[in-house]
C-alpha cells in the first residue's frame, strides 16, 4: 500500500445518504478476479442510462469535478454489501479522502486497507464542505487539520490506522510478527477443526 | 459486573489485547466464495504466503451459479471464470470446496449450519455482509472485506475494534405466527432503528420474541442485523440450538461435551449491562412490505405509501431521500400497499430460503396457480434444502402453481447469475435488499416474507396474509 500524501484537491459532492456499496460498483462488475480497472465502473448506474448514455444530470459526469480527490457525501456511506470492490473503485478514480457523517463499518475498514482516509465530521460541517464550491481544500492526515480557504477543522483518527495509512504498512507482514502468540492461542484453543 | 454473551466471546479469543486500539482476534471458522476471494489468494500467491488453517476454511460457490440445469455449461464467460478461479485456488491452497455439482454445495450462510460447521462460542468471517446469519447459533459472526479474506487466511486472525453491545428485546407473542414471520419481526426492526441503527455495535437479539423461535427463523432475524448497520447480530444458544446441530455432517465428534460446556458459559450474566437498548413488542405486528430503497423503507401491509415528510420526520435528508426513493420506485404517497402490482416474484437468499421457508410458502398456495401477470421462482437455499423439500413434495406444489423450481445459489438476491429483473419490473422478494437496481438494472424490489411473496405470486399485488388463516 502507497503511504499516504496530503491531499490538496476541490471536492466532489454527492449529496446523498445511505449510499449503498451496490450503488458504488453495481453487481454486475464484481465478476472480475483483480483489484485493477475498477474506475469505470464506479456509480456506474448513476453515470450511465439504460442504453449506456451519459447521464448529464449526475455529479460525477461535471467536468469541473475530473480532478478532484476528495468525495464529500451523506450520512451512513458505503452500507450493505462488504464487496472491497466499491473501495477500489473509487481509489481507481481518483478519491483518496471520503468525508461523511459517519460510515458503514465494513466499508469503513476497507477504506483504511487500500489507503484511502475516511473522515466522520458533524453533519453540519459535511453540509458546509459540499457548498465549498471549486475552491481547493487541503487534508493533512499528519496534523489531523482540513485547511479550506476560510478555516481549519480538526477530525478524529485512531493513532493505529494514523501510522498505517502514513506509512503505507501492509497488516500482514505486521501481524505475521505475532507468530508465537497465534500458535500459543491455537494450542489452548477448545474449538474443534471442521475437517 | 457481569458480561455480555458477545464479551465472553470476544475475550475468549483475544490473540493480542489493547484497551485502545484493535485486538488481534483468532477465527475458528473461515467461510469463503467465488467473488470476494480471488483477490485475496493473488496477494497469497505474490508475497509466497500460505493458507495458516486449511482445515478451519470451507469453500463453496454461490454468488454466480446459474440455478437452471447444472448440467449445462455457464453461458457467462466472467462467471465460468470466477468459478473455475476458486476451484483452483481451493485445489492449489488445500481447502475443502462444496462445488458447483456438490450435494452440499449452497449459499455459504445456508449451508454452514446444516452441515454443523457453524457452532455456538466460535467466531466466524466470510466475506459477505450476510456472515451475521450464523449469529443465530451464538457465534459471533462477521462480514469482511477481501483484503481482512487474505489476513484470514493467512494468519487465522483479525485485527478489530471492539463493537459496542446492543441490546435488542423482542417482546411478546404474535397471533399466527405462519402469518406474521421472523422476517416481520426483523423488518420493523430496522423501519425502528434506521438502516445505520445498528452501526458499531454487536446486536444481541432477546426475549421471548426470539426464543420461541425455530433455529431457521432465528437466522432470519440475524441475516438482516447488517441492514441496520450491526457488526454482528447473535442469540443466545439454548436447546433449540443445541438440538439443531445435533448429529449433522460436521458436527464434532465430542459435541456432547461441548453441549455442557456452551450451557454452562455461552449466556448473557443477569447483571450484565449493554450500552445501547433498543425493544419491540410483536403482539400486534402486521406483516410487513418494503415500499423504498432501503430496508428502513417499510412499512406495515395495511398502510398507504408514506409521503416524504411523513417518513423523514422532519430530517431535510431522508426526505430528500425518500422523494429519490419514491421516484425510483415509480409509487405515489398514499397508494395502499394492497393496490401494488407486482410482475415478478422471487423466494430464496440467504434471509429465506430455507426449508421452513419453503414449507411456509407452499402452504398459501393450496392448489391455486400464480397470476398470469406475475413469473415466480423459488431458489432453495441449498442442495440439501431443495432435496429435503422436493421429498417433502414442495416442488410439485409451486410447479403445478407455475412457479419455476430452481437448482441452489443467491441467485435474484443480488442477480450475479442470469436470474434478474428486467428494468421497470416490479418484485415481491424474500431477500434481504431493496437497493436501486439490486436484483437488475432499473428493477423495483419490496421485501416480505415467505408466505408474503407466495401470496402476491396468486393475487398479483400484496395481500394480508393474516386473511389466509394459515396454520
Amino acid at each position: 500500500m502507497e503511504p499516504f500524501k496530503k491531499v490538496k484537491s476541490i471536492i466532489t459532492p454527492l449529496d446523498k445518504v445511505n449510499v449503498d456499496t451496490d450503488q458504488i460498483v453495481p453487481k454486475q462488475f464484481l465478476k472480475l478476479v483483480k483489484k485493477t480497472g475498477f474506475g469505470k465502473f464506479l456509480f456506474y448506474n448513476w453515470r450511465y442510462d439504460e442504453k449506456e448514455k451519459i447521464k448529464s444530470d449526475f455529479v460525477l459526469n461535471d467536468s469541473k469535478y475530473d480532478n478532484s480527490n476528495i468525495l464529500v457525501t451523506g450520512d451512513n456511506f458505503g452500507c450493505g454489501s462488504s464487496r472491497e470492490h466499491a473501495v477500489w473503485a473509487l481509489l481507481d478514480y481518483g478519491f483518496s479522502v471520503i468525508i461523511a457523517p459517519s460510515f458503514a463499518d465494513i466499508f469503513f475498514s476497507n477504506c483504511l486497507k487500500n489507503g484511502i482516509l475516511p473522515i466522520s465530521l458533524d453533519p453540519k460541517i459535511v453540509e458546509k464542505l459540499q457548498q465549498q464550491e471549486l475552491d481547493k481544500i487541503e487534508v493533512d492526515l499528519e496534523t489531523q487539520i482540513i485547511k479550506t480557504c476560510s478555516e481549519e477543522i480538526s477530525f478524529e483518527i485512531d493513532p493505529y490506522k494514523k501510522k498505517i495509512l502514513l506509512e503505507g504498512l501492509d497488516d500482514i507482514t505486521q501481524t505475521l510478527q505475532f507468530e508465537d502468540k497465534i500458535s500459543e492461542f491455537e494450542r489452548k484453543s477448545k474449538v474443534p477443526s471442521v475437517l | 459486573m457481569g458480561k455480555t454473551l458477545f464479551e465472553k466471546i470476544w475475550e475468549s479469543h483475544i490473540v493480542i489485547g489493547k484497551q485502545n486500539g484493535p485486538s488481534l482476534i483468532y477465527i475458528d471458522r473461515h467461510l469463503i466464495h467465488e467473488v470476494t476471494s480471488p483477490q485475496a489468494f493473488d496477494g497469497l500467491r505474490m508475497n509466497k504466503r500460505k493458507v495458516r488453517r486449511p482445515n478451519l476454511t470451507i469453500a463453496t460457490m454461490d454468488h454466480n451459479v446459474p440455478t437452471n440445469d447444472r448440467s449445462l455449461p455457464i453461458l457467462d464467460q466472467t462467471s465460468a471464470v470466477q468459478i473455475q478461479t476458486l476451484e483452483k485456488n481451493c485445489k492449489d491452497f488445500g481447502i475443502k470446496l462444496f462445488d458447483i455439482n456438490s450435494p452440499n454445495q449452497g449459499i455459504v450462510h445456508v449451508i454452514g449450519p446444516e452441515l454443523g460447521i457453524t457452532l455456538p462460542g466460535t467466531t466466524i468471517v466470510c466475506g459477505d455482509s450476510h456472515t451475521s446469519t450464523h449469529g443465530a447459533f451464538g457465534a459471533l459472526a462477521l462480514g469482511i472485506g477481501t483484503s481482512e479474506v487474505e489476513h484470514v487466511l493467512t494468519s487465522q486472525t483479525l485485527w478489530l475494534e471492539k463493537p459496542k453491545s446492543f441490546e435488542i428485546r423482542v417482546e411478546g407473542k404474535r397471533k399466527n405466527p405462519h402469518a406474521v414471520t421472523a422476517k416481520d419481526i426483523v423488518l420493523s426492526i430496522i423501519k425502528n432503528i434506521g438502516t445505520g441503527g445498528g452501526t458499531g455495535t454487536v446486536v444481541e437479539y432477546r426475549g421471548q420474541g426470539i426464543t420461541d423461535l425455530s433455529m431457521e427463523q432465528r437466522m432470519t432475524i440475524c441475516n438482516m442485523s447488517i441492514e441496520s448497520g450491526a457488526r454482528a447480530g447473535l442469540i443466545e444458544p439454548d436447546e433449540t440450538t443445541f438440538d439443531y446441530l445435533r448429529g449433522r455432517q460436521y458436527t464434532p465428534k465430542n459435541y456432547e461435551s461441548l453441549v455442557d460446556y456452551w450451557k454452562e458459559y455461552l449466556k448473557t450474566d443477569s447483571d450484565a449491562k449493554f450500552e445501547k437498548q433498543f425493544t419491540l413488542n410483536i403482539n400486534d405486528i402486521a406483516p410487513q412490505v418494503s415500499w423504498g430503497t432501503n430496508p428502513g423503507m417499510t412499512c406495515d401491509v395495511t398502510e398507504s405509501i408514506p409521503s416524504p415528510d411523513e417518513f423523514s420526520k422532519g430530517d431535510p435528508n431522508q426526505k430528500k431521500g425518500a422523494e429519490k426513493a419514491l421516484e425510483y420506485m415509480d409509487l405515489e404517497p398514499g397508494t395502499p400497499i394492497m393496490d401494488i402490482k407486482i410482475d415478478r416474484v422471487f423466494i430464496g437468499s440467504c434471509t429465506n430460503a430455507r426449508l421452513e421457508d419453503l414449507i411456509e410458502a407452499s402452504k398459501v398456495i393450496k392448489e391455486q396457480k400464480i397470476s398470469p401477470n406475475v413469473r415466480a421462482m423459488v431458489v432453495p437455499g441449498s442442495q440439501m434444502v431443495k432435496k429435503q423439500a422436493e421429498e417433502l413434495g414442495l416442488d410439485k406444489i409451486f410447479i403445478n402453481a407455475n412457479f419455476e423450481w430452481r437448482e441452489s445459489g443467491c441467485s435474484m438476491c443480488l442477480g450475479m447469475n442470469p436470474d434478474i429483473l428486467s428494468p421497470g419490473e416490479r418484485c415481491a422478494s424474500t431477500s434481504n435488499r431493496n437497493f436501486e437496481g439490486r436484483q437488475g438494472t432499473g428493477g423495483r424490489t419490496h421485501l416480505v416474507s415467505p408466505v408474503m411473496a407466495a401470496a402476491a405470486a396468486i393475487k398479483g399485488h400484496f395481500v394480508d396474509v393474516r386473511e389466509l388463516g394459515l396454520s
